[in-house]
């Protein structure tokens, strides 16, 4: 019984594995072909990259050439650090006040962020892009504005989910002492809101660096590209797509997110797991 | 203590609620107005009723009504495949197989690539495959539509699978031996324990897959951009195509879209009620 229990388990894990590596597969191919000349790309991707093939690192050159990948990169990073920073500083004082601020206007906030989560983006997307050009939001600062504002949603509803398990003792204890609310706020609660801060941390990230159609339509994007915008901008009007240099920006695009998933993998999966449980 | 909080307000509330209301309240607001008028920018609308609602219907050059019946073809097919192969992975690497973390780290990582990007990466992927029987990605809708298909099981398989395993993880296992020691074989364990017991993970995770399915936008652009002829073109898509691509079009379109948001929120309602019902309280 034991050995035909290890038997079937050794199984499973080649099966597993086999899966495993079919998985990364794509990612595989789009590292591959980034070596090869861009005539040969389409025309067969699964030769591998030698002879008069290889190009060694010609598409990653032209890649960045033409897109201005290291702008791009630096303004997804600064774009998605910048709203983050701010959506959970602003929607954690937001949930808080309302969860102890209990009148009629705080619970209108409340089913409104609700409400907002269930809205498809296309509904606001020609009003939002509007509205932020006549406010001038339409530079990287600016954007932040419109992220904390479309984001707040989901924030403020994972925030109140959590702060409501808040005994509210130990507040009392802290302004009791003398702690005004401010002080309250972020020498006793913020800090026990850590958990709920990375989970919001890793699904708005995780948004806000993929998302492409809200700083399309937001940003001037003749001076303002991010990385999704970048990738799509190769493609261009009409004219054939320089297959090359597109390999070379996947590649440059992918790597920096697995790096960073590999570092902090426990905290995004326990961040998608509590996100999930709240949500 | 309330008190005190009370008037803080300018601190804590005014800026998010400040944000909201341009990022939320007023482009939805302006947005449901703007559905009854003709305009080209928000400022030069003109009032023209239901026009824009009867527009939508019945124009040769806009494949409205066959966009939504592929989102909808497409929303099942994918809800169902995800959610029962997440499952099914689920299951096995929740057993005590060797190796289960390094498989859950690469199942979920494509989850964390956008959406453009991915739509490239299987587009190469896809049209090399095809090409060998002389075919493209864009030859015909169907392509587009298994295309779309593969590419969002191989994105959203990983993130279901994390949220099964922590259901399944869950289960007490008294229950699961209780069940053994009353002589229930491994398939009505499934059926009347595990499957009950992780109700709220297939709740939350059929929520995702449908509204994500729906919604779906950046993955179609990159990887049909809604070729042959608009054939693959999903209902955002159309809807932007109808903003930007068509100038005249702009009412049509954010009627569209007050429909899109009517229909999403419909369903997520319906689904949310339909899945909690069967819930089991703990």
């Amino acid at each position: 019984m034991n050995v035909r229990k290890a038997k079937h388990g050794t199984l499973l894990t080649v099966l597993f594995t086999i899966i495993s590596i079919a998985y990364v597969y794509p990612i595989f191919l789009v590292l591959i072909n980034s070596f090869k000349k861009k005539a040969y790309i389409s025309r067969d991707p699964f030769s591998i990259p030698q002879g008069k093939i290889f190009v060694g690192l010609d598409n990653y050159v032209k890649g960045i050439q033409k897109t201005g990948f290291v702008q791009a990169f630096g303004l997804s990073l600064f774009i998605t650090i910048c709203s983050v920073a701010v959506i959970i500083l602003c929607t954690s004082m937001c949930a808080w006040y309302i969860c102890r601020v209990k009148n009629a206007a705080t619970n209108t906030i409340y089913y409104l962020c609700l409400f907002s989560m269930i809205v498809p983006f296309q509904m606001v997307m020609f009003t939002l892009s509007k509205i932020a050009n006549i406010l001038h939001l339409n530079n990287p600062v600016g954007i932040i504005v419109v992220y904390l504002g479309f984001g707040a949603g989901l924030s403020v509803f994972m925030f109140v989910g959590f702060v409501k398990s808040i005994p509210l003792e130990i507040e009392e204890a802290a302004m009791i002492d003398g702690c005004t609310p401010l002080q309250t706020f972020f020498q006793v609660v913020l800090p026990i809101l850590k958990p709920t801060c990375i989970t919001v941390t890793i699904l708005q990230a995780m948004w806000i660096w993929n998302d492409y159609l809200l700083p399309y339509l937001v940003l001037d994007i003749k001076k303002y590209k991010t990385i999704p915008i970048a990738v799509q901008y190769l493609k261009g009007g009409y004219g054939s797509v320089d297959m090359g240099a597109m390999m070379g920006v996947l590649v440059l695009a992918i790597i920096p997110i697995i790096i960073f998933y590999l570092f902090c993998q426990r905290y995004i999966i326990e961040g998608v797991v509590a996100g999930a449980v709240k949500g | 203590m309330n008190k005190a909080i009370k008037k803080y307000w300018p601190v804590f509330v005014l800026p998010t609620m400040l944000a909201f209301t341009i990022g939320f309240i007023a482009p939805f607001i302006l947005g449901i107005y703007l559905s009854f008028c003709k305009f080209t920018t928000v400022t030069d609308a003109k009032w023209v009723g239901l026009s824009n609602y009867a527009k939508i219907w019945g124009d040769a050059s806009d494949p409205f009504l066959h966009s939504l019946w592929y989102t909808a073809l497409f929303t099942v097919v994918s809800v169902l495949l995800i959610n029962i192969l997440a499952f099914v992975v689920a299951m096995f690497l929740t057993k005590k197989i060797r190796g289960t973390n390094i498989f859950r780290t690469i199942f979920f990582m494509p989850n964390l690539i956008g959406g453009i990007i991915l739509g490239y990466i299987w587009q190469l992927l896809l049209n090399g495959i095809l090409t060998h029987f002389q075919r493209t990605l864009t030859y015909s809708s169907v392509y587009g539509f298994w295309g779309l298909v593969i590419l969002m099981c191989w994105q959203q398989i990983g993130y279901m699978m994390i949220i099964y395993i922590s259901g399944i993880q869950n289960i007490p296992g008294e229950l699961i031996e209780a069940a053994k020691i009353d002589g229930a074989n491994s398939r009505q364990i499934l059926k009347n324990v595990t499957i009950p017991m992780v109700m709220p993970s297939i709740t939350i995770c059929t929520f995702l897959t449908l509204t994500n399915g729906f919604k779906l936008f950046d993955q179609n652009l990159a990887l049909t951009d809604g070729a042959p002829s608009k054939m693959s073109e999903m209902l955002a898509l159309n809807i932007y195509n109808t903003f930007y691509g068509r100038t005249g079009y702009e009412g049509v379109g954010q009627a569209k879209a007050v429909l899109f948001f009517i229909l999403v929120a419909a369903i997520a309602i319906t689904q949310n009620i339909l899945t909690r019902t069967k819930e089991v309280q703990q």
